[in-house]
């Protein structure tokens, strides 16, 4: 499937780690502004790919990677590339919530300070602003100053899509953000992911097929390091073409 | 803004880069000054005749560094004989056998203990253990012993790697998986068997990292060491004579014997030998343990 | 197994009892608060307050010294370069073995170095010596504690657009604790250390003044005075040996309760 104007284009990428090879010609377009699940057995490279996208990888000595990914039509491992400010357009929402080891308002402000707010007032609009767009203004108010441990884990996972969202990204990137919490925390992200992608890309890695269900747009079906399928969700699921994808949705493959 | 944040994230690295080469390369010095120092006696006879040799006499240019070396290796084979199998089997007794509310009394009190400085059992061993051989001990053996000895030294040496040791085998202990355990147990093996056959077989790394760690303790360790050994340059019969370890030379020579040629290029290699040696047991240890550690993982 | 432990736990315990009962005996207040005066070494008035405020120095000295230089190498092998990259591998292996070696040998290689510079024994001397000695130690520790940090730490710092420098202070933020863990595990090795300052540090009965005059220090009080023949100053050892004993001691229950206090802002 292509898109005529997709936020993330990516073209033959290829990653190795070591001796193995994890994604294997990978073509995509991620679309603007909906939600693109990525499902698949564990193991199968959907983590890695999401991780491409705003090259949390570089670090690793034994990655390589081949092949473009473009955002908006950029390369992001061209050349002039400034990787920081390549991140800073996408959030991402890890398995388990991991917020800074600072109170919860710091934690949230952390992402404008580095990029140069200093003002108070500025500061506290954005701490409130994007603690209100996560739902967890009226449950924290009273105690900004206190470590960000303190909250549930439920919240410390709202806290950090708050923490993300603050540097103004256009994309969020959500690695299984739900396998660690209860039901209904997990109700309550999939409901704001519902809210934000009016405003955002949403990119998902679950492995949950009913989640992926109940919030993409769109799901790629990942095996073996390869594309299997790439379609509408209602489609993929209920209808899928390719014969992998069939068992996998009945539950054969997991 | 941006730019700013690059350029100090820029040079923050190239600074910290920097920092880690010289820190490495701090090593490499230490050895290459010390042997720029060993060069003239080097020079002036064969390192073989040093080593092997036991004559030392500064006045007239001979240094041979074998009663030395006898010494060192004997306190610390003594200390090492003596500390290691009872700091093992304190170790798993503590680990897998002692009721949980003792072993938070007991742990810390190690813990504590290991950082009481060498000077500090020095002290003791001149108090108790030096007094206890000259008295008690050595009359049954020998017609006179000062107390001041190999034994003393190797006795002190080995309580003071007491707690060095226990530390570093709890932590071991510590990190085999309870459910390794539980596996054996449920297997239906008794506590010994589960500790021999999975406990002590998953800890060889570790249990290899603590001895070397031990034997470059004891082997370099001064000041303790000096103040019970006695400190004289003779073949020791037994070991209730008086040593002379490598380090207890330089310390006691070191600063006053400029006036005399030789004699600190000598001291330099005798510090350069120990360095090597530690350096070389170090470091073999430490290959073999990254090999262990991932085959295991493997 | 009882047996070993008993004798191991028996001997620890006894070094704790003779240390304090012959230390107690000869501790009064002159020692701590007084330099030595006139025939101190024979017998007369006087206490140990240089010694005690020289390795204070020298302690203080060393680990202001030791972080400055193994906190950027630290980061520098964890954060800025990649992971398990062969410069980290080199350095830690560096440390590993650097751990190992004896003091006596740092001690003698700082004073090579201080000869070939024409320096002499001082503050100054010792001060590089002994962070020659500890920088292992420190690397070592705080190393450990920033490995052991979750990888997600550094994940969500970078994806928020933050440099390697501004993932480092978050890092160290979060190894705080582990940090003081190892500042005082240095500084108890420090403090205690006498083969490196032996011929480094110099030894005097006044209080340094400044970084280029010789400094005592408690460990070799002990030593010199335990050599002496007359009984007074053999018992000032004892006293000696006992502060020092306290002060280790002091040292290392404060490192367990700074860790237990700082990490509750840790994850």
């Amino acid at each position: 499937m292509t898109f005529e104007s997709p936020h993330i284009r990516v073209k033959d990428l290829n990653v190795h780690i070591g001796d193995h090879h994890i994604l294997k010609n990978i073509c995509l377009d991620i679309p603007d502004k909906k939600i693109t699940s990525f499902i698949g057995p564990s193991g199968c490279g959907k983590t890695t790919l999401l991780k491409t996208f705003n090259r949390l990888l570089d670090r690793d000595k034994e990655v390589r990677v081949s092949g473009e990914v473009l955002l908006d039509g950029e390369d992001i491992y061209g050349r002039q590339v400034e990787v920081t400010s390549m991140r800073r357009k996408m959030g991402l929402l890890s398995q388990r919530p991991f917020p800074l080891p600072m109170s919860i308002y710091d934690n949230i402000a952390y992402g404008p300070r580095i990029h140069g707010t200093r003002k108070k007032k500025e500061l506290n609009q954005s701490v409130e602003y994007h603690l209100r767009a996560t739902g967890l203004w009226e449950e924290v108010k009273d105690r900004l100053n206190s470590p960000a441990t303190s909250l549930s884990i439920g919240q410390q996972q709202r806290l950090c899509l708050a923490r993300g969202l603050a540097v103004e990204p256009e994309i969020i990137l959500g690695d299984e953000p739900t396998s660690a919490l209860d039901p209904l925390s997990t109700q309550r992200i999939e409901e704001l992911f519902l809210q934000l992608k009016d405003k955002y890309t949403i990119v998902l890695v679950t492995h949950i097929l009913r989640q992926a269900r109940r919030v993409s747009d769109y799901i790629v079906f990942i095996y073996m390091g390869e594309i299997v399928e790439f379609g509408p969700t209602e489609e993929l699921l209920l209808n899928p073409k390719e014969k992998l994808t069939r068992e996998y949705v009945k539950g054969y493959i997991s | 803004m941006s730019r700013y944040r690059l350029i100090k994230d820029r040079i923050s690295g190239n600074l910290f880069l920097v920092f880690t080469h010289l820190s490495i390369l701090t090593v490499v010095l230490i050895g290459a000054g010390l042997y720029g120092k060993s060069v003239p006696i080097l020079k002036q006879s064969s390192f073989f005749h040093l080593l092997f040799s036991s004559e030392w006499k500064p006045f007239k240019n001979q240094f041979g560094f074998l009663t030395y070396i006898v010494g060192s290796l004997i306190v610390t084979g003594l200390a090492i004989v003596i500390a290691l199998p009872l700091s093992l089997l304190t170790a798993i007794f503590i680990s897998e056998y002692m009721p949980r509310n003792l072993k938070r009394l007991l742990i810390p009190f190690i813990d504590l203990l290991s950082g009481i400085p060498p000077v500090v059992y020095g002290v003791w061993g001149v108090l108790t253990i030096v007094p206890f051989i000259q008295d008690k001990l050595a009359p049954h053996f020998v017609e006179f012993s000062s107390g001041y000895s190999a034994l003393a030294g190797g006795v002190v040496l080995a309580v003071m790697i007491f707690p060095l040791i226990i530390s570093i085998l709890l932590e071991v202990f510590n990190t085999v998986p309870q459910e390794l355990r539980d596996a054996s147990f449920s297997l239906g093996a008794n506590q010994w068997e589960t500790v021999s056959h999975v406990v002590l077989k998953k800890s060889v790394p570790g249990i290899l990292a603590a001895t070397v760690l031990a034997v470059s303790r004891a082997l370099g360790e001064t000041i303790a060491v000096l103040m019970v050994c006695g400190n004289q340059a003779l073949m020791p019969h037994s070991i209730l004579d008086p040593v002379y370890p490598l380090p207890a030379l330089i310390a006691n020579n070191y600063g006053d014997m400029l006036s005399i040629p030789m004699y600190d290029s000598a001291l330099m290699l005798s510090a350069l030998i120990l360095f090597v040696i530690i350096f070389l047991f170090n470091g073999i240890s430490r290959i073999v343990l990254y090999r262990l550690e991932r085959r295991s993982y493997a | 197994m009882v047996l070993a432990t008993t004798i191991i736990v028996g001997s620890l315990v006894m070094i704790l009892w003779t240390i304090t009962v012959r230390g107690i005996r000869s501790l009064n207040w002159d020692m701590v608060s007084k330099v030595p005066e006139g025939g101190f070494y024979i017998g007369k008035g006087g206490g140990l307050l240089n010694a005690i405020i020289g390795s204070v120095y020298i302690t203080m000295g060393a680990t202001l010294l030791g972080l400055l230089i193994s906190i950027p190498v630290v980061l520098y092998i964890n954060i800025y370069a990649r992971k398990d990259s062969w410069l980290a591998t080199v350095a830690r292996f560096t440390f590993d073995v650097s751990f190992g070696i004896p003091s006596i040998v740092y001690g003698a290689f700082g004073f090579t170095i201080m000869v070939y510079f024409g320096l002499r024994a001082s503050l100054l001397a010792g001060i590089i010596t002994v962070t020659l000695v500890i920088i292992p130690i420190l690397a070592r520790a705080m190393d450990e504690v920033i490995r052991r940090t979750p990888g997600e730490l550094s994940d969500a710092t970078y994806s928020l657009g933050a440099t390697r420098w501004e993932t480092s202070k978050v890092f160290l933020r979060q190894s705080l604790p582990g940090i003081m863990t190892a500042i005082l595990l240095s500084s108890g090795r420090a403090i205690g250390d006498a083969a490196s300052v032996l011929f480094t540090a110099g030894y005097t009965d006044s209080i340094p003044a400044s970084l280029g005059q010789p400094a005592a220090t408690l460990p070799l009080a002990i030593f010199f005075q335990l050599s002496s023949p007359i009984q007074e100053v053999q018992d000032r050892a004892y006293a000696a040996a006992l502060i020092l004993t306290v002060i280790v001691l002091i040292i290392s229950l404060g490192s367990k309760y700074f860790s237990k206090k700082l990490s509750k802002n840790k994850i």
